[in-house]
């Protein structure tokens, strides 16, 4: 039954994001990343993080993605103009994409015995775990997250204030 | 340390994060058409605070605060010290050049101060998910500061560029991270290190090391990840590139160490090929690249790879020499170029009036201060005697050759006599006759800020180049509380 779900919605989330990468309108890119940021979360359930997966359709899935979509409509945007690409992309990009995904998958599937074992649901599970790690043991990252936010907003509003 | 008293292990941080508050609430108060300067010196206030609170923090006996997540040691302060002094004389770098009209001027600075609070986080950070975020804030405040010459083209696509791939690198970085992570079931940098010195390592830890070492050299600009560099650096405004150039350089150049030396000591014999190779490859594409410019500030950024290649090829050395030959090179370094810049936004301004390297025809003529300066910050650049540079280069190549690595020492002095000739072309312009119309006619007289930069930087440079004693001491002192490698792989926890 897990294969079978993992193997749905992980193809799922495979086409969803080569669909949004080849999509020309800006919406239709955006509806696949909802796809794709869903059947993400279905992964995370299916691995046991209940809590990252209901995180990941609030924030994600919801506030996020209607935030992009309400832009995208609001700035009107046309569908994109194609062009050839860049001749390193051919030379160099594709093959290097291939080799690492090769190299990636060679490693996990042969060396699969020296990774060890992991029980479904043994690693943070409940909240109130998670919460241990995220205020407790992570609680400078967790705060200095704060400034990170802050000066995004900051280059947000300076880069895009009109000049007077 | 517990309680409340941890604070103290992260107040240079907390300094600098009061200070960018401040400012970003006391820029709305101001009238409308008033001058942003006053800010600028508020952060300079911040900054010195932040450098007298990390030299305060050298006498705190060695240890780690909040869980185990920062590390306050001599090496922490080693490059607290030198970032924050790399941002002071940046911010009076901008407030000598920048005019009083420019737009968003209380938010540039609010941004280096900002970006400051990261990239001495990485220093001293040693849980990598802070590291990650340490690297996100320097690097993000970066990509905008890259940006803030909007009226020319160049400067939005200096920043969408650097913007683009740096975000590409960092994901490398992060992967790299997780993998670690998947790995040994830890991101602590000491916790990473114990897992690996008893279990089997994994083919995943090769990966994740690749990774991490391609996002790390992506920001500092290390060949093949340089491409970004020449377009940024020209791009963006003068005294904003002495920083980029130099800070958040430093600090990556630091979290290297602390993950090659800290985290993966076991892995030396997998991780000092690659070096080599980035560094010769980076020590030739820059010096290289350099040759062909005609535009000084694409030079100087094929310069600075290079000398990211300098850097480099202390790491391949596995002992205290290595990493205090690194660290005392990233100071030499960040002195001379932020100097150099520092003499190109006044002759240029913010706005980069002057651009090719024969627009600087004659600036000794003009002023006899600026183009001494400029020549003198050359000449440390070459490595000649009695400069920082020279001391920086002897430090690093040395080390190369007491752990053998004859060769790579061989094409680095090689490569410092390429680079001897695009540096001599520069000064040779700067003291050539200008020509009646020549645009140095125009450049203003030197500002006090500027005047204090050029000091600062000039100080340093002579320092290091004369007395660098005390300054290799405590980079060394800084490489001794780092557990250090010895020749037979085997890690010496010295604390």
């Amino acid at each position: 039954m897990h294969l079978v779900l993992f193997f749905i919605f992980g193809a799922l989330c495979v086409a969803g994001a080569l669909n949004l990468l080849l999509q020309r309108h800006p919406i239709n890119s955006a509806l696949s990343l909802i796809v794709v940021m869903t059947s993400l979360a279905v992964l995370y359930l299916l691995l046991g993080a209940e809590f990252l997966a209901a995180a990941q359709v609030i924030v994600y899935s919801g506030a996020i993605m209607v935030l992009f979509t309400f832009v995208i409509m609001l700035l009107n945007a046309g569908s994109e103009e194609r062009t050839h690409g860049s001749k390193m992309a051919y030379l160099f990009g594709f093959p290097g994409v291939a080799a690492l995904l090769g190299l990636l998958a060679f490693v996990f599937l042969s060396r699969s015995s020296s990774f060890g074992q992991a029980q479904l649901g043994e690693y943070l599970v409940t909240t109130a775990d998670l919460s241990k790690v995220l205020f407790r043991d992570l609680l400078l990252p967790f705060e200095v997250t704060s400034v990170l936010i802050l000066i995004a907003i900051l280059g947000a509003v300076a880069l895009a204030r009109k000049e007077h | 340390m517990n309680g409340p008293a941890q604070v103290l292990r992260i107040l240079p941080e907390v300094i600098l994060t009061i200070t960018g508050v401040l400012i970003m609430l006391i820029e709305p108060l101001l009238a409308q058409k008033s001058s942003r300067k006053p800010l600028g010196w508020l952060a300079v206030l911040g900054t010195l605070a932040a450098l007298a609170a990390s030299l305060w923090q050298y006498q705190l006996p060695p240890g780690t605060a909040y869980f185990g997540v920062v590390q306050t040691d001599a090496f922490s302060v080693f490059f607290h010290v030198l970032l924050c002094g790399i941002v002071l004389a940046s911010l009076l770098a901008v407030l000598g050049s920048v005019p009083d009209t420019t737009e968003n001027l209380g938010e540039l600075f609010a941004l280096i101060v900002f970006g400051a609070i990261g990239m001495l986080l990485m220093t001293s950070a040693v849980e990598l998910l802070l590291v990650f975020i340490g690297l996100e804030i320097s690097s993000i405040s970066t990509y905008i500061m890259a940006g803030f010459r909007k009226k020319s083209a160049k400067g939005p696509e200096s920043a969408i560029k650097y913007f683009l791939l740096g975000s590409f690198a960092t994901a490398f970085f992060l992967y790299g991270i997780a993998l670690l992570f998947g790995a040994t079931g830890t991101t602590r940098i000491g916790d990473i290190a114990a897992a690996l010195s008893t279990g089997q390592v994994s083919g995943l830890v090769y990966i994740g090391l690749a990774m991490i070492l391609v996002g790390i050299s992506f920001k500092v600009s290390a060949a093949p990840f340089h491409v970004w560099t020449p377009d940024v650096y020209e791009g963006a405004p003068s005294p904003i590139v002495g920083l980029m150039s130099t800070a958040p350089k430093a600090a990556a150049f630091a979290v290297l160490l602390r993950i090659a030396y800290g985290a993966l000591p076991l892995l030396h014999a997998h991780w000092i090929p690659l070096l080599w190779w980035l560094a010769v490859i980076s020590m030739t594409v820059g010096n290289l690249g350099a040759l062909r410019q005609l535009n000084v500030k694409r030079m100087l950024a094929y310069s600075s790879i290079a000398h990211a290649g300098y850097l480099l090829v202390a790491f391949t050395a596995l002992s205290v020499d290595g990493i205090a030959a690194a660290s005392f090179y990233a100071v030499s370094y960040a002195a001379m170029n932020v100097g150099i810049f520092a003499v190109l936004s006044q002759a240029g301004g913010f706005e980069d009036r002057l651009t090719s390297i024969q627009d600087y025809r004659g600036l000794a003529y003009r002023s006899p201060l600026l183009g001494g300066v400029m020549a003198f910050f050359l000449i440390s650049l070459i490595g000649i005697p009695f400069t920082g540079g020279f001391f920086g280069k002897f430090y690093v190549f040395s080390a190369a050759l007491h752990s053998g690595m004859v060769w790579l020492a061989i094409i680095g002095l090689v490569n410092s006599g390429i680079a001897a000739f695009y540096y001599l072309r520069v000064i040779t312009a700067v003291y050539s006759k200008p020509a009646a119309t020549s645009p140095v006619n125009e450049v203003p007289p030197a500002s006090v800020p500027l005047m204090l930069t050029l000091f600062l930087t000039v100080v340093t440079t002579l320092i290091l180049g004369i007395v660098p004693g005390r300054v290799l001491a405590a980079a060394k002192a800084g490489a001794q509380t780092y557990a250090s490698v010895n020749g037979n792989g085997t890690t010496v926890a010295s604390r």
